[in-house]
């Protein structure tokens, strides 16, 4: 903790705060229970199933935090928000001022409070969950809160920007981690240019997680405040392709950070992968969350009656609450360990559970038989049991000898991860990449060209949007003290 | 927002655009493609870019009018704006000089083939091109391809134009008289598929172009990937082009129909709409 935290903590309506209620008091208080959408009515469209906190509730929840002198929970969060601060605004009811202190640090609120695993990160190291026994304060209920109202009451501040130094510095990728670098930049008086290749920007926040999840509109307002901020937006534009590294050297600008993702999806390679109606997730959830396929957009998807998701990962749950959406009668998660492995969060599994998503674990599929028209029919799944943890440490699945069964399915959804997508990296001379494909950098996220960042999926292969996000508030610091030094 | 330029009827269905788009004009090589969306709710299609402008700051496309997302590009006009436009996009050609070089289009897969053709002459190549149509109003760039071959077959279905017969019958002709150091094909599957058994029974070396469905075309989705020799490729990343004597051609084209139904039922309601 700084001495910036110190000194705030030391103000005295947050000593007042803090003496107004006896932490025995606090700490008995049950944790808040966020409304949730029916699962027979949510399941039939695309509204946002998590309704968000009342004023009243998140008031309430605010008291449940100690307020602790060194705070833990600041230290899950990749970005560092400042957490007491902003959960005490809203216990005193200034939940303008809340939001302001999220902002400081964090570019997309809104965003991140929706699909952040905060069970894992901040919510993780709250001395209630560390030490107490107790459920920890709902910190992403509150930042939530503290987003959508600020967004709801049509005064959001924008965060304040130091004078502009004259330097430009660009981003490749406007997902999590370019819109973080962008945001950070901005705020530290460079001109930022960020450069996307498909038509619309947030990368995985817009073709990836559904609307259920994040609705769009929320995600547009947050790059509305990029905006404002400053942040230049170049769209259909791939850097590599379009435009070259050289060309924007030739263009002035300073330094680059790729935060390009990783956007390629991994097959099996099995018989029958490539039958029509067996597609990636990426490709499933595209047609549908980026170009509306199935509402209004051109764009055709193909989705049936039984529909089978390969995989246990968050987007599996996207994909197959998404196919039960669009009226699967039987939409199957596929796994090959068991429900305790599964990498998807413990909420996601609950909802899609509530939905009517049949789950099978400890399945594998060996091979997709199709029709005379090639569309699958079936698929053949080998069944599966736990044996000995693998390298990391999870339990590794190991086949039944003949336990194969046969099961009717009209498409098939991949999702068994991503690798990082090689145009960025290939197209620039002298990058170091590892075997994977990532690219590889310093702790200030600094690759092998000393004017070239990189963050998020393209340095860690498919991780999450939080930690994209704080690699690209990484290489903002990094990018900043290298350019001063220059 | 990219401008068009200009728009001309290459035939009742086959379109020319030339359109505003000086970085892309810049870059391009022969064998990129871009992607264009026609309105906000459009989907994103496909097109190998077919010539360029680096001055004027143009690349031309060639459009074929066949499902609604092509129509909708077919029915802007001049000054008019694509709403959304990305590229270049996939691997550049490999060209180098091989000698003697078979270039052969079908349809219009003929316009993917010109920069090609093009790129080969300049190379230092012999190159000898047979187009193909179905007839002979739908025989484009001929005149293009006169200029930059040292040999130009045309072949139509019906013998309205050029020799009567298929787009093989014009490269056998070439096989039997004199020796071919490669062959490069743009076209439709089918066709593609019987030129790679030709030029095989002979031993030529043949590339093909493949045009599959994609969605995003930066290899984000796989929407686009095809078996070449047993393994999974992506068309938008890893080609367009491949060996075409070991791209699973059958399997292209089965995967070329995914959407059959829906696209022609999309096709009928919007010339129904249209008509209104």
């Amino acid at each position: 903790m700084n001495m910036d935290n110190n000194t705030k903590r030391n103000e005295p309506w947050r000593e007042e705060l803090r003496k107004s209620i006896k932490n025995k008091e606090r700490a008995d208080k049950s944790r808040v229970h966020m409304r949730e959408l029916p699962a027979d009515y949510r399941n039939k469209n695309n509204e946002e199933v998590n309704c968000g906190l009342t004023k009243e509730e998140a008031l309430n929840e605010a008291k449940r935090c100690l307020d602790c002198p060194a705070p833990s929970c600041t230290n899950g969060c990749p970005v560092g928000i400042d957490i007491p601060q902003f959960v005490k605004n809203i216990e005193r009811g200034e939940i303008l001022e809340a939001a302001k202190i999220i902002k400081q640090t964090s570019a997309l609120p809104a965003v991140c409070s929706r699909v952040c695993p905060q069970e894992k990160q901040c919510e993780a190291e709250c001395i209630y969950a560390q030490k107490m026994g107790k459920e920890a304060v709902a910190i992403g209920y509150l930042e939530r809160f503290a987003a959508d109202y600020e967004r709801e009451s049509g005064q959001m501040a924008v965060p304040e920007c130091a004078p502009s130094n004259g330097i430009k510095v660009a981003a490749v990728g406007s997902g999590p981690a370019g819109l973080a670098f962008a945001s950070d930049m901005a705020k530290r008086g460079y001109s930022v240019t960020v450069f996307e290749a498909l038509h619309e920007i947030g990368g995985v926040l817009k073709y990836g997680i559904p609307e259920f999840r994040l609705p769009n509109s929320i995600i547009d307002v947050e790059i509305e405040m990029l905006k404002k901020l400053g942040v230049e937006i170049v769209t259909n534009c791939i850097v590599g392709k379009t435009i070259t590294f050289e060309d924007l050297q030739a263009q002035g600008y300073k330094a680059l950070f790729v935060g390009s993702g990783a956007g390629l999806p991994r097959f099996m390679n099995i018989p029958g992968e490539n039958l029509i109606g067996v597609m990636s997730s990426n490709e499933y959830l595209t047609r549908i969350n980026l170009m509306g396929a199935l509402r209004d957009g051109d764009t055709p998807v193909l989705s049936g009656k039984n529909v089978a998701i390969i995989g246990g990962g968050n987007t599996a749950m996207d994909a197959v609450r998404t196919a039960k959406r669009l009226g699967a009668e039987h939409a199957m998660i596929v796994y090959r360990r068991s429900e305790a492995e599964m990498p998807a969060r413990i909420e996601e599994i609950k909802h899609a559970k509530e939905e009517g998503v049949e789950f099978m674990p400890l399945h594998n599929p060996i091979e997709y038989i199709g029709d005379e028209k090639g569309r699958v029919k079936q698929m053949r799944l080998q069944k599966m049991e736990l044996g000995e943890p693998d390298a990391s440490g999870r339990r590794s699945p190991v086949e039944i000898p003949g336990a194969i069964e046969t099961i009717d399915v009209d498409t098939v959804i991949v999702s068994i991860g991503v690798s990082p997508n090689p145009l960025v990296p290939s197209s620039i001379k002298d990058l170091s990449v590892s075997k994977w494909g990532t690219i590889t950098v310093n702790d200030g996220m600094q690759s092998s060209v000393p004017t070239i960042f990189a963050g998020g999926d393209i340095v860690r292969g498919g991780a999450t949007v939080i930690l994209a996000m704080g690699d690209g508030r990484r290489a903002a610091a990094a990018m900043d003290e290298y350019l001063k030094s220059c | 927002m990219n401008k068009i330029l200009k728009k001309e009827h290459f035939s009742p269905n086959v379109l020319h655009f030339e359109v505003e788009a000086p970085q892309i004009a810049k870059t391009r090589k022969a064998g990129h493609f871009v992607l264009v969306k026609v309105g906000e709710k459009g989907e994103r299609i496909p097109l190998t870019i077919a010539a360029s402008d680096p001055v004027k700051g143009s690349i031309s496309l060639v459009v074929q009018r066949v499902g609604v997302s092509s129509a909708k590009l077919c029915d802007l006009n001049e000054g008019d704006y694509i709403t959304d436009l990305v590229g270049p996009l996939g691997k550049a050609t490999h060209i180098e000089n091989y000698g003697t070089v078979v270039c052969a289009g079908g349809g219009v897969g003929v316009a993917p083939l010109l920069p090609i053709v093009e790129a080969m002459k300049k190379a230092g190549n012999r190159v000898i091109t047979v187009l193909a149509a179905r007839s002979k109003d739908l025989v484009i760039l001929e005149e293009q391809m006169r200029a930059n071959s040292d040999e130009v077959i045309v072949m139509t279905d019906d013998g309205s134009y050029g020799k009567q017969g298929l787009v093989t019958a014009g490269i056998e002709e070439v096989l039997l008289r004199e020796k071919v150091d490669m062959c490069v094909t743009v076209g439709p599957a089918i066709m593609m598929k019987f030129v790679a058994l030709l030029t095989k029974k002979y031993n030529v070396p043949t590339m093909a172009s493949l045009n599959t469905i994609m969605v995003d075309g930066t290899g984000m989705c796989g929407a686009c990937r095809i078996t070449v020799g047993g393994k999974i490729k992506f068309v938008c990343v890893d080609g367009p082009e491949f060996d075409a004597h070991e791209v699973d051609f059958d399997e292209m084209q089965m995967r070329l129909n995914s959407y059959k139904e829906i696209e022609t039922e999309a096709m009928k309601h919007y010339i129904e709409t249209a008509a209104i």
